[in-house]
């Protein structure tokens, strides 16, 4: 001990005169750090309710609740997150995982209210005093917890696909379908999307867990032609996908082709199907599509007997005859067929009904009559010289390619249309040999084709005309075609939400080309709609109730002769969705 | 070897000669909620008994019901005062049960942020130290002078006690712009701090004469008692896990630890002074010494279901209070099977004061538990 160390320690008076470093006024607020976590915040219009904040809270501390002012919608579950402050950390990991980047954190520090109650808020809807806050946490692109990369399937290059027929793309490895289901958040908004509701992240979940025998069982619950839409389904619900609106969604439709391609050789021993018990009631069924296989595989389940009519020499209605063999593989879809037939269902090949057999009969004989006979019949435009040789119907044309004959297209062929089966029809004839050229009124943006499709047939060399129809086509003596066209411009939207298009004056001009194939839409054969009595729309389609899908007493009708043409998976849901409605009227 | 610690001592309590009474869990004076049953004649401590589970919250066993992201923002709260340790050595469990690389930038970010969170705890020690010996201003001047690094915390990672910053596979964002520089002026503010609690503390004759000779561990107690970190330096031993078994970037640093003789609470605090001035230094090397520019994080895919290979691990880290270590065993779930924590100051905080308390006056015994770093929410998990 030394005289310094008495006299050391008022070196602590030398502070009094220094500048404090506390703040002036202790009770002003201030702001906190750019990035501090703060209070939630949640923009609801971009929310979209998918619950991943809700699964990762270590807490328990979100809810996802009802919220009145939010009405559920496609790719929206109408629910937002409830937090609880009595039980939040503040970590921010549900502001890591959130996909649309709807939840953030303001920097806000103190929020002091006598309400106890008041601290169970739904950020965004509950407003408060720092809902507008700039600064505070936010989602970085490089904290996001999710994978953003999407796996690709290879596939054939271009070059080499164009040539044949074959199957180009190929499924997923097992590695790739691991990493793939890996990014997929189990949330749940694809379920509403998908028209019959597949269980999709229960099937995804499977294959994570390595488990794709139960992953199949899962999609035989709502869908029994799931080989064939792991390959051409328009994936709807790709299009809601919550990890899409950051990244690029999950590969849905590639995942459910790996389960089926994994197991379709052990189908018959995985799904062990056991016979049921037999109602007695027969339920007939026109059309062996894939409304009318979904229709009869649930029916068959439930113990009716099931007789299926089909007018052509096999079963797959559109699945067979629209779409061509290097997209869906006849083999594919023949196994699939044949797993359906083998529970148990009569097929009636060849007979056309209100030819062969009468409607009335029919009706006579079943308890019910399902009606799933599609829309068959190209549309023609209302142009002249549709009937001048080498204009095809589109659909006509792809029935020609399925069957295996090979229809003329010479070296140059035009399509018209911007649907997936004008799609179809312009790379069957790239297949077959000629330079094609695809019409179509509006622009790429509002093609109902699929983007994927679009990008693939250009890869493969078609040649898309956008803002064109054609007027009139005549032959030319050389034997070729000459097509007269015009230009558009796109006007005021229609009822569809799409720009209609307007004929720009004095913009004619032609092309030549060997033939002509007219993919403009589809509809009913009228001679059979008109041959069972059944009450049409002026679209020509069959009306019946929209939920039930029943017409009268107990005929229903769905899929494509209901809607008019659209997609395999509503076909399918339509058949599901029958299937339930006609057993429900046995039970009574 | 002889036991150096038994309880057989017995007192007649009702000779009037001893008095019993309770300090803690609540009392301004114990380093957190653990109490200290005390037998006093008249002002010297005869028989000391510590009590601790009050602040046992079971985080070992929440672990093994959450995923491993989950347990990521539970682990900080183990430890109040340094809570980056627990997050380090979680997140660096997972990664090498798991077999993932952080990046390099990642390992010089997650070094600055245990310097800068043993910072924060050395200097808010110090202040303990001397406020327990009844030096409040210095107490006053360590706690603003926390707050300050905690402002470069708040910055830095977004929080300003927990800071649930080093995620499995890295940090969790890159330091912002400008960081660098802010947080200079925070040392300068903290090495002026430290030379004034140098000549208002260490020159003090109340703070000598109360806590010279007070709490002397000799040299051979630190194995037995398992005593590591400045607790251990002060009594001689040379141990310190970043230079003896040196994690992320310490092998690239250049420093020396301080070590003491004595071992009583004077030369403890004196080298947990030594300690928050190698830190500043340190913090500045890792600031010159880093890659100015990568990536941050190792991408971990399918994060909730994030499952770790069947193993086990026990990995170590220098916290401010001693060796702070995790043993983990995983069995291929999405589940960590058993997370053990080892807590620094758990070797000695209850035996060793029990025994370092006998003979000492009921107003010295805050002053040695405090520079024992007793820290009662590591002692329980």
């Amino acid at each position: 001990m030394s005289l310094k160390d008495i006299i050391s320690p008022f070196n602590a008076w030398k502070r009094a005169f220094e500048k404090p470093d506390t703040i002036v006024k202790p009770l002003s607020e201030r702001d906190g750090a750019d990035l501090y976590r703060g209070f939630h915040t949640n923009d609801i219009e971009k929310c979209i309710g998918c619950g991943s904040c809700e699964e990762i809270c270590q807490n328990a501390s979100i809810d996802l609740v009802d919220v009145a002012s939010i009405q559920a919608k496609s790719g929206d579950s109408g629910l937002r997150p409830l937090i609880d402050y009595g039980r939040c950390c503040w970590c921010a990991l549900c502001v890591d995982i959130c996909p649309t980047g709807s939840l953030k954190m303001s920097n806000d520090y103190t929020w002091v209210t006598d309400d106890s109650d008041a601290f169970r808020f739904i950020p965004g809807v509950d407003k408060k005093k720092w809902d507008n806050s700039e600064k505070g946490y936010k989602s970085f692109k490089e904290a996001w917890l999710v994978n953003p990369n999407r796996e690709h399937a290879s596939e054939k290059a271009p070059d080499i696909r164009k040539h044949d027929f074959d199957e180009y793309a190929e499924g997923f490895s097992d590695e790739q379908a691991l990493v793939e289901a890996g990014r997929c958040l189990e949330c749940g908004i694809c379920i509403q999307a998908c028209p019959t509701h597949m269980d999709i992240p229960k099937y995804i979940s499977a294959i994570r867990k390595g488990n794709l025998e139960e992953g199949l069982r899962i999609m035989y619950e709502t869908n029994p032609m799931l080989e064939a839409c792991g390959r051409i389904c328009t994936a709807k619900c790709e299009d809601v996908c919550a990890v899409g609106h950051n990244g690029k969604p999950i590969a849905i439709r590639s995942l459910k082709r790996y389960i089926g391609d994994k197991t379709f050789r052990k189908k018959d021993e995985i799904m062990d199907l056991k016979p049921v018990q037999q109602t007695g009631k027969k339920v007939g069924i026109i059309g062996g599509g894939p409304a009318g296989l979904t229709a009869a595989f649930y029916l068959r389940r439930l113990g009716h007997a099931v007789t299926i009519y089909e007018q052509h020499d096999k079963l797959g209605g559109m699945l067979k005859w629209g779409i061509p063999d290097y997209r869906l593989p006849a083999d594919v879809l023949q196994r699939e067929i044949d797993f359906i037939i083998r529970q148990g269902i009569d097929v009636k090949y060849n007979v056309k009904i209100g030819k062969d057999i009468s409607f009335d009969q029919l009706h006579k004989d079943n308890d019910a009559v399902f009606i799933g006979v599609g829309a068959q019949i190209g549309s023609d435009m209302p142009i002249r010289g549709m009937d001048t040789e080498g204009v095809y119907s589109g659909v006509e044309f792809l029935e020609k390619v399925s069957k295996g004959e090979k229809p003329f297209v010479g070296k140059y062929a035009v399509v018209v249309g911007g649907g997936n089966t004008s799609i179809d029809a312009a790379r069957s004839s790239i297949r077959l040999g000629a330079n094609a050229k695809i019409l179509y009124r509006r622009t790429e943006q509002e093609m109902p084709a699929n983007r994927e499709e679009i990008r693939e047939a250009k890869e493969e060399g078609a040649d898309l005309m956008i803002l064109s129809t054609p007027t009139k086509i005549e032959k030319l003596p050389s034997g070729g075609l000459k097509i007269e066209c015009l230009k558009m411009e796109l006007g005021e939207p229609d009822s569809s939400g799409r720009r209609r298009p307007v004929p720009k004056e004095g913009s004619e001009f032609y092309i030549e080309a060997d033939v002509c194939i007219m993919a403009v839409g589809q509809k009913v054969e009228p001679e059979f709609s008109e041959s069972i009595g059944l009450k049409v729309t002026k679209w020509g389609t069959f009306e019946v109730h929209s939920d039930t899908l029943r017409s009268n007493d107990k005929v229903f009708a769905g899929g494509d002769c209901q809607t008019g043409p659209d997609d395999a998976i509503r076909a399918v849901a339509a058949g599901k969705t029958a299937a339930y409605f006609i057993d429900k009227q046995f039970k009574g | 070897m002889k036991p150096i610690w038994n309880d057989t001592q017995e007192y007649d309590l009702k000779s009037g000669k001893y008095v019993k009474i309770w300090q803690g869990p609540q009392h301004p004076g114990v380093t957190g909620n653990m109490s200290l049953e005390l037998l006093l004649e008249g002002d010297e401590i005869k028989w000391l008994k510590t009590h601790v589970g009050y602040l046992h919250r079971g985080f070992e066993k929440l672990m093994e019901r959450r995923k491993f992201i989950n347990c990521f923002p539970i682990v900080c709260r183990i430890c109040v005062p340094e809570p980056d340790t627990n997050e380090y050595l979680f997140a660096a469990a997972t990664e090498e049960l798991s077999g993932i690389e952080i990046p390099e930038r990642a390992k010089w970010i997650r070094a600055l942020n245990l310097e800068m969170a043993r910072l924060a705890a050395t200097i808010m020690g110090l202040g303990g130290q001397a406020a327990s010996f009844g030096l409040g201003t210095i107490g006053q001047w360590a706690v603003a002078h926390r707050d300050f690094l905690l402002d470069s915390f708040e910055e830095l990672t977004g929080g300003r006690i927990y800071h649930m910053y080093m995620i499995p596979g890295g940090v969790r964002y890159d330091i912002p712009e400008g960081f660098a520089g802010r947080l200079e002026k925070t040392l300068v503010k903290i090495e002026k701090l430290i030379s004034d609690i140098d000549k208002v503390m260490f020159n003090n004759a109340v703070f000598k004469s109360r806590a010279k000779g007070l709490g002397i561990i000799p040299k051979d107690w630190i194995e037995p008692f398992g005593i590591t970190g400045t607790t251990a330096r002060g009594s001689g031993v040379n141990y310190d896990v970043r230079k003896d078994h040196p994690y992320l970037v310490y092998d690239r640093l250049d420093f020396e630890v301080n070590v003491g003789t004595d071992g009583d609470v004077y030369e403890r605090s004196l080298i947990r002074k030594e300690e928050s001035l190698l830190s500043i230094r340190l913090i500045r090397q890792i600031l010159s010494k880093m890659p100015k520019t990568g990536p941050v994080r190792t991408f971990i895919p399918d994060i909730l279901h994030w499952k770790i290979p069947a193993g086990e691990t026990y990995l170590k880290a220098e916290s401010g209070r001693g060796e702070y270590g995790y043993y983990m065993v995983t069995d291929g779930s999405e589940y960590p099977r058993r997370v053990h924590v080892k807590g620094a100051s758990y070797t000695h905080a209850m035996a060793l004061l029990e025994k370092l308390g006998e003979g000492v006056t009921n107003a010295d015994i805050f002053g040695l538990m405090v520079s024992l770093q007793t820290c009662p929410p590591e002692i329980e998990r």
